[in-house]
Parts: structure tokens; sequence; C-alpha cells
């Protein structure tokens, strides 16, 4: 069982936490075609390696906060704010 | 050589050593008329079938590891095609029939056992939603029977059945064509009859790239073994779909999670039916070693870790002991996960990519190994073909474009 | 007797002052406090304790430890009975019961020993072979019956378990040397340190003899503050250094344990560092018959006669492939075991000088064992062949060569190396939070062992990095399993009976990388995991495919190390605290008045109030109509609601939702849908403006949290720029919602204020009140299709106002109604149930909600979803009502539309259907193919065979002009 750092909370137990997947993606409006609106709401890089993706808080906080974690070590590089830019990972 | 008891007793007389390879470990040629990258049961069943209904034998099936070694190796064995939609029913009861067949076909005992499923309804919607599955399967020509509280009770007696459980059993239904088969038979058993008809089987051959001719089309793929060209490549890899789709220059609507399963101890015969419960996610059924085999859902985090978390592990427990309160003194002895690759809708994808020559079965999800026989046929279809099988049809790429999803998850009712 | 007890000193753990008497298969024998159930048989002289999964050969106990693959029982009866247990773990207690495993009638006379006389036809595999005519059905009960070892208990378990966490600095797993070494160093550095030892000493082997070095050790380590937790196996290291551990708590199996007893503790812990001491296991000699009860590991009769005070035989022979052997053969000549000879395997050792009198045999090997029940004798011979000679020994123990218990390291994800002078996999380097000292590490010689230990904890508790292990001192022990050319079975997995022909047999088969291996022989895959037989089966392998060892590999190490009970794993969500339910805030109140309760979602809630005999569905009935008629009192308690805050409140609601809420005026309530992304309705509730930048939002019942975690996801990660808060107030405000023409009427009774009149507050509006001095939200909204109101105030009042009215109440003639009824009104009504009529494919034009689609001007979660052609399909399932034709025929919820018998496709189901008290006739809703263009036509319901005649109509069925609403 991992453990996150929440920004808030500190260290505390996977379990607690919700995952929201893949993070920093571009929300189109409503002039796009099926393609690009299907890319946005199911095509995903699904890396094997550093996934950049989000958490949530759910039985602490409440709030959400960005992760890079490798999706085969499991091993957490980063943890950064909603609004931040991505980090210089992988 | 062909499998029988006969030649058991021949070589109970000769120290087994009239037994020959079940498949050989050639070298790879540097062409093939068809390449197959992933050596689970999707995979070794398109070989099979290529050879089989299409008169395709030079093919090449490429597995990174040892052969039925992912997902088709973790498994909690389960067939079954109790499914809601025409669509998945169509795929899903043609598997089905493909395994009632197929020990005598590939002469190889995958030990079918349709000793039925049971899905549990705890509430009365729940009942209202079996009603439902239940009469949309029989629509479909596929056998399914509403129990009463007292006829669950009799087909798995050490369920809870006491009013005050906190999960009581209201009732269920059944599908009683559905069961278990060994998993590893099932590869192995393909695997041998492609290798009989000339497939080779190269394991420890992992692709690292995808060859590019004119008009961007596939016309090979780099291996750790070496360059191997053909015009015609099927990618059947499971939760490396989207690993191999960006070596290709594509993405996939997949996301890769892990999927636990575990086993108890082995004990004398206590459960003779798989046992299902959507409401607590959990299902059980007891391997004719003995072991209570254990299953739940999804660790809901992206992972190619092979391991799941052990806070979900206590989850999938502590459903099973919901149920099955008896089972609390029984020891864990295994536990595994396998990487599933999963898709919005809970269906597969079958079908060409944005490549040309380049072919894909993946999506399956928590649900590919009762689908093994079905998905393996229509791969085959198409990459012998070059169109799509009719039962592959629906399950296009294109679909999360069109939004024509077939979602099987979503028509079960989300909580009310 | 070959086995027998020894007198004093032997036996440091025993205490002889307290003897203990227990059954074993009914036979009733006595051993002492301290002795595990495996010592006290052997004390007694028992030798079969149990048979073999496939071949059902007669077995004794093997080992003294967690790796113990044959002599296993069952204890216990109905809701105490465990199965599968190991006797050499199991600690002795009073009145314990045991009975052997897969054997019928007895392990004596097993009728199961005549698998064992077809063994030739059934070699590893066989059942993929054959069984294939006329199926598997026909063999596979008499295969299932043959299977399996214990008997799984058949009532729930009486005892319990729970879960602690523990945070600590420095983690010691095993306490002999040198994880005593390790843990003292770490604590004397500072560090917070916690030990673990698997059994109820500390001090490991060197605690056999009562070892004064380990009383010491132990001393110096709690002086210096390590704390020490006995009983306390870890079984597996997960992701981010947690260690997961079993602690055994109560006396098991003993006849006198009160009711329910804590039975296991599951302990989670997180440390910056763990340390493995976890010292390594044997690993046997193949050798023809190796698996007849007498025959055991060499180390186990070691601590058996040291520890237990226990001979396990007189006249043992040691097969060898390392020199402790011949230490150990001192050892037990000095206890009282007269050792016949060591007849080491390995070519060209040099004999090392054994005691005087000691007979050794160097190149040699036993070539047969003698005696089926017990060993009789052995048969030895060169290795190259020649003349046997016969020893008449009664005990062969088996020292084959050392194997560090690498479990840990390896599931931590460390690597392993081969070293090939000891034949032994050691960890290669330390493993990504964890660190491994002593036997384990593959450091054998005692005093380099205690100095690296106590210098890899003072480094991790310094933050540092640990020094390298210097492996060595196992000494020579040859790559070598099976004895080639001699007949008989050679068994390399006793407890599933894999020989080393079956590994032959899958090399000559091809299955040849070591999972292959593994599952088509399954040796490895019984409940002692392989730890006496894996790397045997490896070195096999590797023999018949001219491969190394390490070039065959191992398979992956997972967690549990050993078997975990269940309960444990789960400890104390079990029954009601499994998913625990939600009540109402006036439950009891409600349970006063003979509710009669059912589980929704997680809430328990009253689905009616039966009257002395009256039916769920009666009660139902009468309850609707007494609404329609009169009036009716309901616990909407459950139902849905946040506060959405702030300036940018208005037009956040405007974006999660379809119809628009920013125009509401204060005090005005509007019906709202949510969709997800991709289209589909996932909630719905009222909306109501409770000041220019206050809304009060309700939402299902079942999908509340999901909603508001939605919003706070929407607010948080796409528009962060909003001034919006979310605040979740289902719990803290109560919902007692009062309906019916008499609703009003009966409220004004209780003093409502006169805003509240209906003339006053009209439909879909909500105003503040105060009752009593309570606040009140009061929403005029229905759901029900009669003049209602949701009274909500705070939770904590919701029994006193339920009590006021229902006082009130039999003067009205009015009713209390639960869910039930609330159902049949609101199908009378035509309203859709979230969940119920609509599934995950469901757009809101299929319901009736189209319009409020098109009024809508801004974009909204979903809008673009709907823009899709599949959005606008004409054949799509539309919401329509039915009646039956007969207008007598209840139609079945999920029953199928079609025009033909099955096979064929559908026109759609019926998702709702009660009898209408209203109309007298039964009505119900359904999902049906273009409905909306239907309306009138006669189609047929198909349930479970059966075909029912019914009719599309309008909706609603009752009050289309809603004027009982707005009255």
């Amino acid at each position: 069982m991992m453990q996150l750092k929440c920004p808030w909370c500190g260290l505390r137990d996977e379990s607690e936490f919700v995952c929201g997947g893949t993070t920093h993606l571009i929300r189109p409006d409503l002039s796009v075609t099926d393609a690009t609106w299907g890319e946005y709401l199911f095509f995903r890089d699904n890396p094997r390696g550093v996934h950049l993706e989000r958490w949530r808080h759910a039985y602490g906080c409440g709030q959400w906060f960005n992760v890079a974690r490798h999706t085969v070590t499991h091993e957490v590089l980063s943890v950064y704010a909603m609004t931040d830019p991505p980090p210089a990972h992988s | 050589m062909k499998y029988s008891a006969l030649a058991l007793l021949r070589g109970a007389l000769s120290a087994h050593r009239n037994w020959v390879p079940a498949w050989r470990s050639p070298e790879p040629k540097p062409t093939y008329d068809v390449v197959i990258v992933g050596g689970g049961g999707h995979g070794l069943a398109a070989a099979y079938y290529l050879a089989k209904n299409h008169g395709v034998r030079n093919v090449a099936l490429l597995e990174r590891g040892w052969i039925g070694g992912g997902n088709t190796g973790r498994n909690t064995t389960i067939v079954r095609s109790n499914y809601l939609f025409p669509e998945s029913a169509r795929l899903y009861d043609f598997a089905l029939k493909c395994y009632e067949g197929l020990s005598r076909e590939l002469n190889f005992n995958i030990m079918l056992s349709q000793r039925g499923i049971v899905m549990l309804a705890h509430s009365r919607h729940d009942l209202d939603s079996m009603a439902r599955w239940a009469n949309a399967m029989r629509m479909n020509g596929i056998d399914a029977q509403i129990l009463t509280r007292d006829e669950v009770a009799a087909r798995a007696p050490l369920l809870d059945m006491s009013p005050d459980a906190r999960f009581p059993v209201l009732g269920g239904f059944t599908q009683r064509r559905a069961g278990t088969a060994r998993h590893d038979a099932v590869a192995w058993g393909y695997a041998r009859a492609a290798d009989a008809r000339g497939v080779d089987i190269i394991q420890n051959c992992e692709v690292s790239g995808f060859l590019s001719g004119a008009g961007g089309r596939v016309v090979g793929v780099e291996t750790s073994r070496g360059r191997i060209r053909a015009e015609r490549i099927g990618i059947a890899a499971a939760g490396h779909s989207s690993v191999l789709a960006k070596l290709a220059g594509f993405r996939l609507p997949v996301v890769s999670y892990a999927l636990q399963a575990m086993v108890t101890e082995p004990l004398k015969p206590a459960l003779d039916t798989v046992v299902s419960s959507p409401g607590t996610g959990a299902y059980v059924s007891q391997s004719d070693k003995g072991e209570m085999v254990i299953g739940a859902g999804l660790d809901l985090f992206p992972s190619y870790a092979q391991r799941g978390s052990f806070a979900v592990l206590q989850g999938v427990i502590a459903a099973t002991l919901a149920l099955f309160p008896s089972f609390s003194r029984l020891r864990l002895l295994r536990q595994w996960a396998g990487i599933v690759d999963v898709v919005h809708d809970s269906s597969p994808i079958i079908g060409p990519t944005p490549v040309p020559g380049l072919y894909i079965n993946c999506g399956w999800g928590t649900g590919g190994f009762k689908a093994i026989p079905a998905g393996g046929w229509t791969l085959a279809h198409v990459l012998a073909t070059g169109r799509n099988h009719e039962l592959a049809e629906p399950f296009q790429l294109e679909r999360f474009i069109t939004g024509r999803l077939i979602d099987e998850a979503a028509a079960a009712g989300i909580a009310h | 007797m070959a086995s027998r007890r020894l007198p004093q000193p032997a036996g440091t753990w025993i205490d002889r002052s307290h003897p203990l008497s227990f059954t074993f298969n009914g036979r009733r024998l006595s051993g002492f406090r301290g002795d595990t159930l495996a010592s006290a048989l052997l004390a007694n002289g028992v030798r079969l304790v149990g048979r073999s999964f496939k071949l059902h050969r007669p077995r004794g106990v093997w080992s003294c430890g967690v790796e113990e693959p044959s002599a296993l029982v069952d204890i216990g009866q109905g809701a105490r009975r465990t199965p599968n247990v190991r006797t050499t773990l199991l600690p002795l207690a009073e009145g314990l019961a045991a009975e052997s495993v897969n054997c019928w009638p007895g392990v004596g006379f097993d009728v199961g020993a005549l698998t064992g006389a077809c063994a030739a036809l059934l070699p590893a595999g066989f059942y993929y072979k054959t069984f294939k005519w006329p199926s598997w059905h026909w063999f596979e009960p008499a295969i299932r019956r043959m299977a399996g070892l214990g008997r799984a208990p058949t009532a729930p378990d009486a005892d319990h378990y729970e879960e602690v966490a523990a945070d600590t600095d420095v983690l010691v797993i095993g306490a002999g040397v040198a994880g005593l070494a390790a843990a003292a160093a770490a604590a004397g550095a500072g560090a917070r340190t916690l030990l673990l030892a698997s059994g109820a000493q500390v001090g490991g082997a060197l605690s056999w003899g009562a070892d004064p070095e380990v009383a010491a050790l132990a001393a110096s380590a709690r002086q210096v503050g390590v704390r020490i937790q006995l009983r306390t196996s870890a079984f597996g290291i997960y992701d981010h250094n947690l260690v997961c551990a079993a602690e055994s708590v109560s006396a098991e199996g003993a006849a006198d344990l009160p009711g329910c007893v804590l039975r296991e503790r599951l302990w989670k812990i997180r440390a910056r560092a763990v340390i493995t001491a976890t010292g390594a296991l044997e690993r046997p000699l193949l050798f023809p018959d190796n698996d007849r009860p007498g025959v055991m590991l060499a180390s186990a009769a070691h601590k058996y006669a040291q520890a237990f005070g226990v001979a396990c035989g007189r006249r043992a022979v040691i097969a060898a492939n390392c020199d402790d052997a011949y230490r150990l053969a001192a050892a037990l000549a000095a206890a009282g075991v007269e050792v016949l000879a060591v007849v080491d395997r390995r070519e060209g050792a040099a004999p090392i000088a054994g005691a005087a009198g000691l007979r050794v045999l160097t190149g040699a090997t036993l070539t047969a064992v003698h005696g089926a029940r017990s060993v009789r004798g052995c048969t030895v011979a060169p290795l190259g062949g020649g003349r046997g000679e016969r020893l008449h020994c009664d005990l062969i123990l088996n020292a084959g060569g050392c194997a560090p218990a690498v479990h840990l390291h390896s599931q931590a994800g460390g690597k392993l190396r081969w070293v090939a002078e000891s034949a032994m996999f050691v960890p290669d380097g330390a493993a990504p939070g964890l660190t491994s000292v002593g036997a384990c590490a593959g450091v054998l010689a005692h005093a380099p062992a205690v100095s690296h230990a106590a210098e890899v904890g003072e480094a991790l508790a310094r933050g540092g990095v640990p020094p390298q292990a210097p492996v060595g001192g196992a000494g020579r022990s040859d790559a070598i399993t099976r004895v080639p050319g001699v007949r008989g079975k050679q068994f390399v997995d006793l407890q599933n009976d894999v020989l080393a022909e079956d590994v032959a047999l899958a090399a000559r088969e091809n299955y040849r990388s070591v999972e292959h291996l593994k599952r088509y022989t399954t040796t490895g895959m019984g409940t002692d995991q392989g730890k006496t037989s894996n790397i045997n089966a490896l070195i096999l392998m590797g023999e018949y495919t001219g491969q190394a060892p390490a070039q065959v590999g191992t398979t992956r190490f997972r967690p549990p190390f050993a078997p975990v009970t269940l309960g444990t794993i789960v400890g104390r969500r079990v029954g009601a605290l499994y998913r625990p339910l939600k009540r109402l805030p006036a439950h009891d109140w409600h349970a006063a008045q003979g509710a009669l309760f059912e589980t929704f979602g997680d809430w328990c809630r009253p689905a009616a109030y039966p009257r002395t005999g009256e039916t769920l569905d009666a009660a139902a009935q009468r309850e609707a109509a007494t609404v329609r008629k009169c009036a009716g009192l309901f616990d909407g308690s459950p139902l849905g609601k946040l506060e959405v805050y702030g300036p940018d409140a208005a037009r956040f609601l405007d974006l999660m939702y379809v119809g628009t809420l920013s125009t509401l005026r204060i005090g005005q309530a509007r019906y709202g849908v949510l969709l997800n992304e991709n289209g589909t309705l996932v909630d719905d509730g009222i909306v109501a403006r409770l000041s220019e930048q206050r809304f009060w939002v309700n939402t299902s019942t079942a999908g509340f949290e999901r909603t508001a975690a939605a919003f706070e996801e929407w607010l948080q990660c796409e528009y962060v720029d909003f001034k919006v808060l979310i605040t979740p107030v289902t719990s803290r405000w109560a919902n007692v919602t009062v309906a019916g023409p008499r609703a009003w009427e009966w409220l004004a009774k209780l003093g409502f204020e006169a805003a509240l009149t209906p003339g006053a507050m009209p439909h879909m509006s909500l105003r503040d009140s105060v009752w009593e001095g309570h606040p009140l939200r009061v929403l005029r909204a229905s759901f029900s299709g009669e003049l209602g109101y949701e009274v909500n105030l705070p939770a904590d009042h919701a029994a006193a106002l339920l009590a006021r009215l229902w006082a009130q109440a039999r003067e009205l003639g009015a009713t209390l109604y639960g869910i039930e009824a609330l159902q049949v009104m609101r199908v009378e009504k035509g309203y859709i149930h979230i969940g119920t009529d609509t599934d995950g494919t469901t757009l809101p034009g299929d319901v009736g909600l189209a319009r409020g689609v098109e009024r809508k001007a801004g974009p909204f979660v979903g809008r673009r979803s709907l823009l899709r052609a599949a959005a606008r399909d004409p054949g799509r399932l539309h919401l329509v009502g039915l009646v039956p034709l007969d207008g007598q025929t209840l139609l079945p919820v999920g029953g199928q539309i079609a025009p033909n018998p099955p096979p064929t496709l559908t026109e759609g189901h019926v998702t709702s259907s009660y009898l209408s008290p209203e109309l007298g006739v039964p009505v119900a809703l359904a999902m049906l193919k273009g409905g909306s263009q239907r309306t009138g036509e006669e189609v047929r319901v198909h349930h479970l065979g059966t075909i029912i005649a019914a009719r599309v109509t309008q909706l609603p069925f009752v009050d289309p002009s809603g004027a009982r609403v707005h009255g």
C-alpha cells in the first residue's frame, strides 16, 4: 500500500486517497470535432513509466493535487499543486 | 502425438519417455506472413485459428516472457456469457460454445467445468436488475434462470443466508453453462495445437519497435531476438497494449490497472458452483485442487506492477467474508495481480488500428479469459482476410469517437 | 517406539511441570507446555501423521517449522474448526483435538492409497492428457473429492481479529542472534526500533540449547529500548515499505477457550528502514522414497532434541551435502541419538574430523529407504554404483545444505545471485528499503553475522548506507539433488507428490521456464509454498536442460511468506462493521412505529410500516392511497444536501447542470439533472436559491457522495479560478416530508408560520422558517405528485418533529409512509428514478428532457457528447408508460419488450412497475425503442418464458394537469 504526501496533511496511506487519472488534460470547447472530443474523453498515453496523475485526499482534507508516479515501481517522484506546470521527470 | 488414456498407459510402461515437446522452441525466421505480438490466450488462439480456419501457417507468435505468463495465467478461471447487449452476448456465447468443444478439438483437457455461476441479489432492486439481466440473456437465446433464495442456499450452502446479514441473499440468477476452465491448459492447448500446424512460438522475444514501409504500412518488428518482417501484424498484449501502440505511433482508449486475485489453502470440496456478488464486488469458486479462488475489483490507479495494494486485498477478503463468514479461518496461500487493459465501456477492441497492416485485440479489461476463443477467432479473421468478422464489427476503435459504446457495466445499473 | 522423550536437560523450551493432554485421531496423548503438537506427537512415538495430496503416501513430521509440507492436521469443531494446521507451529494446548487430513477412513488405513498404486499412470499433468471423453464432467467430481487437504469449517468464525498500525524508524524481522544484534545497534544509535520474533522465544537456533549469549543479547537489546514483539510473523512487504505481520494472540485449539477470543492481530508497520534477519531454511537431498515417515530435515532433529527434548529416532543416518552435518552428528550423539553413519554425497570432500567412532562414507548416497509407514533402514552405496550396504536405522536426516530465506528481500524487489560454492541463492545487494543480515544474507558464520548485523543496524539508524554482507561460512554444498540411475520415487515436492521424474517430464515436454515447470508439475504450490522444494526443482530443471541454476532462475516471490488467516487480514471489518449501514437520525422512532427496514444503497430506511398481518405490498398500497386522499409523513433525511456558496456559485451551477440555475430568484427552486462528460444522466435533484450567492442543492440519496466529489473535482481541477465553496450537509439536516391534500393543515396544527401556506408559498419554492426555536428550510416540492412540504431541520430534532406531527395524524386520517409507497406514487406520476429507470447509457433526451437541453444557452458538463450523431439516433430507447392489456397483470420489472419470441433483438425493458391504488390497475414505466412515437401501440413483454400483452401510454398516469401539486 503506497503512501502519498498530501500537501496539506502530510504522509498518509493510499487508502485515504482516490486517484483521478491523468492530469494536465486540456478540455476542448464545444466547437471541436467528434474525433477531438473522443480523444479528450477516452484516449490516454497510459505510460509504462512516469505518469502525471491527480489524486484527491478523499478521506482527509478533500483537496486535489498532482503526482508524478512511476507505474511500475510505484515510486512517487513528486507531488505538486493542481495549478503548477508539469515537472521535468521522465 | 495424440494425448489419450492409451498414451498415458504407454507412458506408464516406458517411464514416460514416450512424450514429446508440447511445442517447439524454434529460432525466429527473418520473415513470416503474419506475426502476432503477445503469447497469452488471445494471441495463441489467434495463431491457432489462423492456421486452422484460414490455412495461414507461416505465422510467428512472439512472447516477451513465457507463454501464458500474463493475464492468462493470473485470472480466476471463470467462463460465462451472461451479458446484456446482443452484441456482447453473441461474442461471449460464441466463446463459451467454443470452450464446450475445445478439449476434444485441441486434444488437450482444458478441464472445462460447467458447474454454473450464481449471481447474488442482495436487495429488491438487485432482484429487479437480475430479472432484466436474465430476461435479456434469454432473449439472446442464452441460458439463464432466476433462483429463489432457497435455491441459492442449496447451490452454495456456506453462504450467509441469515436475514440480518449485512448483504442478505434475497435470490439470484444462474447461467448453468458457465463455470471454470484451467487457464494454463487453455494457453498450452492452443499453443500445442498451433505449433502442430506449423506456427512458430517464439518465447523470450520482446518487441521493441515496429518497422514502417510505404504509406506508413507496418512491415515488421524489431525484437530482442532480431528483426522479423511481416506484412500483417496482430497485437494481443492486454495490459501492455498501450506500450506497443506507442511504439507504433498511436494511442488507445486504454488505461492499465492491477487486478488482484488469490487462493486459499486446498480443502475438501465445499463449494460446487461459482458465486458472484455484484453488490460486494467479490466472486468465489473452488478449484479442482480444492483451493478457494477469490477475485474482486481493480486497484483503482494505473499500474503495470503486477502486484496489488494490500489495502485493496483487505477489501476483497472483507467482501468475501461478508458472503462466506465461515471462510474466516481459511488461510490465504497465494496472491497475485495481472495488468488489465480497461476501456470506458468494458467492451473489447478487435480490428484495424490507424497503422495499415497492424491489427489489435485488446480492451477486455477484467473479462478476457472467458472470451479467448472469440478474441482469437476474430483476430485471426481480420488478419487473414483484412475484414472484420461480423462478431467483431461492433467493437471497433471508432466507437470511442462516434459514442456508440457497448457499455455492459453501465447497463448493469448505477447504484440508486 | 522410534521417537521418544529425552530426559532433562534436553527440552529447554518445555515446562515438564505442566503436563497437557490432547487427542490425535481420537487417541488420548499427553505432552508438556511449550511443546508443539509435532514435538508432542514425536514424543509419543507417533510417526504416521498424514497422507500426501496425490498419492496418499504415509507421511510424518518432516521439519520443525513453517516449511512443513506433510504433518498437517485439522483441529477444533464447528465455528472453531481450523483446517490444514501445521503441527510444527501449533503450540500444544490442553484439550486440543487434532485429526489427520486427506485420508479416509483414517490415516492408518486410507482408501486413497489406491491412487498410490496407480502412480505410474499419474505423472505430472496426466489430467491434461486424458479425461476428454465423454467429458471432464464425468471425472471431475471424483477428482475433486480426492483433492484438497483439510475440511472447511461450516459455521461462521467464533473468534475475532484486530488490526494495529505501527510506525517506527527501524524494523527488524527475525530475532535470531543477527536480528538481536542489528536491533540493539539500531536502538543504541537512537532509532525507534521494533523487533519481530515469529515464535515465543528470541535467539533463533542458539536458543535451542539455552545459550547464554542469547540471554545477554536479548537483555542488551531491551536495555537500549528495543521493542520486542513475540509470536509475530512478517508475511509481506508492500509498496513504500509497508510490512504486514500476523501476531498469534490466543491459545489455538485449547478446549477451555471462552466463547469468542481475539485470535490473531494484523500488524501494519511503516518503517524508515527494514532489516530482515529471517535465517535460512534447509535444502534437502533427494533419494528414493525420501518421503517416508522417519525421513526428516537434519536441523529439525537437532531442534527437537535440544529445544523440545524429543529424540526423533534411536539410530540415525545422515545424508549430507554440507559440513554442518558433522556438527549435527555430534550434537545428536550427545543428546542420545545414535548416529550410524554420515553418508556424504559430495565427491572428493575431505572428511571432516567428526566425533570419535563416527562412521563417515564420502562420495556415497542412500539408494533405498526401507519401511513404508516408518523408516526401518536404508541402503547406501557409492555414487558411481557398486554394492549397497544395508544400515538398520530408524531415522534418516537430510542435511543437503543451506537455503537463505530471501523471500522478503525478493518481495521488496531485491535481486538474487547464486553462490556456486554453497549451492544457494543470496541477496545480491540490498533491496529498496530493505537490508538482509545473518543467514538470510548468506552470512553463515556466527561472528561475522553478528558484527555485520550490528554495523547495519547502526548505519540504518543514522540514515547511512549499510555495509555489504560478508557472504560465506556455509562451506561447500554441491548443486546436487537426485540420485541418478536408481529405481524408486525421489520426491521434489512432498505435499504435491512431485517427483524428480516429473521435472524430467516437464523438461522433455518443453515446460522449461521455471514458471511453466511450477504450473505443469505443481511443485511449490502446496501449503509449504515450496520452501524446501523450489530450489531443488530449479536445480533439477537446470540439470535436465544443461543450464546452471542461476540461468534457470527463480519464480517471483510474492506475499504471503507463509499462509495468513483471512480473518486476520480483515480484522474488525466483518459483520455490521463491513460497510456500516447509515441510519436515519430518528431511526429508533421509526422502529417504534413498526417500520419494516430495508437496505437502500448504504442506508437503512423504512420500506413501509405494515400493520399486523399486512404484507409489504399491501402496506405500500394503503400508505399511497392515504397520502393521495389525505396526507402522509415520510423521512427523507438521506436525500443528499449541499450548500454551494460564493460569488461564482450561480455560474458554476450553470456549468454543472443541464438546466439554468443562475436565473433562480431568491426562494425559488428548480429541478436539475446532472450528466457526466459522456452525456449520460448521473444524478438529479432540486436546486433552490437561498441568497444571491448561496444555493441549496439536493442530490439523490445514492448519488450524493459522487456528485459532491464531482463538483469538487470541477472546481479544483478545471475551474480553478472560480470562487465557490461546497459544503456537504446531508447529515446536518434531517428532512421531514409531509405530503397530501391536507399536508398544510397538518403543519398548521403545529404552528408552522403563515408565510408557508400554499397560497403564500408556490410549488418549487424554499423558505427559511422557525419551529419551536429550531431553524427550518422548508422546500415546497413533490415526488409523490401531491401538495408536498420537505421540512429540513437540524437532525437532532427530527424525532421530536416526527413525534409531534404523528400525534396529530389520527385526527387527520394521515399515515406514515415508506420508500415503497413513494415509489408507487412517483411511478403513477411518471417521475424517473435515476439508476432504476435510467442506466449509464441513458441520455436526457431519452427521458423527455431534450427541451431542457435545447433551451440552455451555455455550456454544461456533457453537452458536447450530446452533439454526437449517436445521441440523436431515432432508434434510441425512450421512457414510456405501459399498462397491461388485461388491466390486471402486474408487468414484471426487467421484462423485455419484443414482438417475437427469443432468440430475437429486443426493443426495450420494463423499469418500474406497481399496482396503482389511484387507478386500480397496474402501471409501469419502460424504456422502449422509439417510444416517443409509439403511444397507443400494443407490445409484448417477455418474462422468463411468459408473455404479457401491454399498451404504450402517455405519462403521467395520475393528475396530468398537475393540479394537486400546485394547489
